[in-house]
């Protein structure tokens, strides 16, 4: 286990150059610099910009100060954000960006759990077609359509949720509108596999035995039942980073997935490439959890 | 769905020995699914009114009509069908032209996944061995990338050349499919009746057509249609976040993203984001209905 853990951490290590390349020359491949302005600037001024930043090397030169840079944990400076450092954008950004993520997390959990153990035991009956034709919308409509409906319906016609400011209940319809589309796939894989689970000999004989069916479900189906859904996690994590970067817009969330769109059209280049690395970690430690965790669940697995 | 053949299999074992072939099979199972059959007429419905409804004697998509300004209701009588924008312009000539474009995006990108994911994969799958290997690895890799930042950057470097954005979208959707056929081509090769083919002395080049590319060619279908609706759905993220299609072109993506700064005052102006919805979740239901009548031990 701890070799398996050992190995997969180390084999990180390319995958996580090879964001950091790739995402180096395509943002240094666009057309335009961070310096580019609609105001005229001398010629002096902006060699002095370009050398300050080292903008004026070699594009791998600048590679290589920035690999450099990063051994030692350096993020560099913000080219757009003067006087901010790119790790301190992330510090400051990162704290909403998890709160709301990890509650979305926790919806998705929660929600799309239970309702597709509802769903499986109703098969075929009105529950089940409406659990299963909720998660179709949930899964159809992007959250960049929810989230607005959501806030027509609930914020202005009904007043339910404050819309403007940034207070607790103003997370709500944010994170519904972040968990919607996982609330949607984790139902439809956990009633696809609790279906399974249900008609499985095990399953059978604990009914056979006389344990009760509530017993059953708890302690041997579900645990069957939520592998797919622990394989699921790492791509929900990062379809949850991915929709972060919209709701945050919709809602002017003070979040990373913010930063990095506007770096992207600032062309801010270290703050790009810190957003980029920072969530390519994420995304990397969450695949790495849930595959430990899915062998953890389930015993036919082995790590060598 | 099985029973019923089933019952009828004695009869028509005796009246007709020739057995129906996958494609016929999955023709039968997919009419009966009532949600796919009315979801691709839905969708045909959408494309012909995105393409040809605005040579149908619609005004332009900018035409600007001041007693239309700013944002009006839908008015059916002036033939304003979903009102009218912030600047005056028929929002249901928008949406048809929007529509053009996220449809030809769907075509485009998910055509260069398919090119991209089959040839990856079938050469993964028939060369093997270290090989295989290596390129498997290398999906791996570019599975754990954080992909709308790249596809975000690929737009910041392509933004001027609207088609490349496609490409882009379509180079960076390969992988699944990519695995699918490669898996496919795996099993295929060892499968007794491939060896059966062989040993009756089938040549390789009828076994790669008879045989190979049917089996394979099921899940790939499958795959394509699951495909569509993700590709649409990320250019209209992108347009979305102001990063696709610019003015005067407009795509959903980019008319959801004005519908939702104005939506207090115009909330008309979100029906564009429902056309949008109605068309991924029809893709959605063809998407399943596929893979129900293709695959059915998927399920």
């Amino acid at each position: 286990m701890l070799h398996y853990f050992l190995k997969r951490l180390a084999g990180a290590i390319p995958t996580l150059f090879i964001i950091i390349t790739v995402s180096f020359f395509l943002i240094h491949a666009a057309p335009g610099g961070p310096f580019d302005t609609e105001r005229h600037m001398t010629k002096e001024i902006e060699a002095n910009l370009k050398r300050a930043y080292h903008l004026d090397e070699s594009v791998p030169q600048q590679f290589l100060r920035y690999l450099v840079g990063l051994a030692h944990g350096d993020f560099g400076p913000s080219f757009q954000s003067k006087d901010y450092t790119v790790a301190e954008l992330i510090e400051g950004g990162f704290p909403t960006s998890l709160m709301l993520g990890s509650l979305a997390m926790l919806l998705a959990l929660v929600a799309g759990l239970s309702a597709g153990i509802i769903a499986a035991f109703r098969q075929n009956t009105g529950v089940d077609y409406s659990v299963m034709g909720m998660s179709m919308i949930g899964i159809a409509v992007p959250n960049f359509v929810m989230a607005p409906i959501l806030t027509l319906v609930f914020g202005l016609w009904l007043s339910v949720v404050p819309v403007g400011g940034w207070e607790w209940a103003n997370v709500i319809l944010p994170v519904i509108a972040l968990a919607l589309p996982q609330v949607a796939a984790i139902a439809r894989l956990t009633r696809g596999s609790m279906l399974e689970v249900l008609r499985s000999n095990y399953v059978r004989t604990a009914r056979a035995k006389g344990l009760p069916s509530r017993i059953t479900v708890m302690r041997h189906a579900i645990r069957a039942a939520i592998i797919p859904v622990v394989s699921y996690l790492g791509p929900a994590v990062a379809n949850i980073i991915t929709g972060s970067v919209v709701i945050e817009k919709i809602f002017s969330i003070p979040g990373i997935g913010r930063y990095f769109v506007q770096g992207a059209l600032n062309r801010d280049y270290t703050l790009v490439m810190g957003v980029t690395i920072f969530y390519g970690v994420i995304i990397i430690l969450c695949n790495l959890a849930s595959d430990l965790l899915y062998g953890l669940l389930d015993p036919k697995v082995r790590y060598d | 769905m099985v029973d019923v053949r089933l019952q009828d299999l004695p009869r028509a074992a005796i009246e007709e020995v020739a057995g129906r072939s996958l494609w016929a099979d999955a023709r039968h199972r997919f009419l009966r699914n009532k949600a796919a059959v009315s979801s691709v007429i839905i969708l045909a419905l959408i494309t012909v009114a995105c393409f040809a409804g605005p040579h149908l004697g619609l005004r332009p998509q900018d035409d600007v009509n001041y007693d239309m300004m700013p944002a009006a209701p839908p008015d059916f009588a002036a033939g304003y069908f979903f009102g009218s924008d912030s600047n005056g312009r028929d929002l249901f000539v928008r949406t048809l032209y929007g529509g053009q474009v996220s449809l030809t995006v769907a075509v485009v990108a998910t055509f260069v996944s398919l090119v991209i994911g089959v040839i990856w994969g079938a050469l993964s799958g028939f060369i093997g061995g270290r090989i295989d290997g290596a390129m498997m690895r290398i999906v791996d890799i570019l599975y754990s990338i954080p992909f709308i930042f790249f596809v975000i950057m690929l737009t910041v470097v392509f933004g001027r050349y609207i088609v490349l954005i496609y490409f882009a979208i379509g180079s960076v959707s390969w992988l699944d499919m990519a695995r699918i056929v490669r898996g496919q081509t795996l099993s295929l090769k060892r499968k007794e009746f491939i060896e059966a083919a062989h040993a009756s002395g089938v040549s390789t080049w009828n076994i790669v057509l008879r045989h190979i590319i049917p089996n394979c060619l099921g899940p790939v279908v499958v795959y394509v249609t699951l495909t569509i609706p993700n590709v649409i759905l990320t250019e209209s993220f992108l347009s979305f976040l102001g990063m696709g299609v610019q003015e005067p072109q407009s795509s959903w993506g980019t008319l959801v993203s004005e519908g939702a700064t104005v939506m207090e005052s115009a909330p008309w102006m979100l029906l564009p984001g429902i056309v949008l919805a109605v068309t991924l979740l029809c893709l959605n239901f063809v998407g399943d209905g596929m893979r129900d009548a293709l695959d059915p031990k998927d399920r």
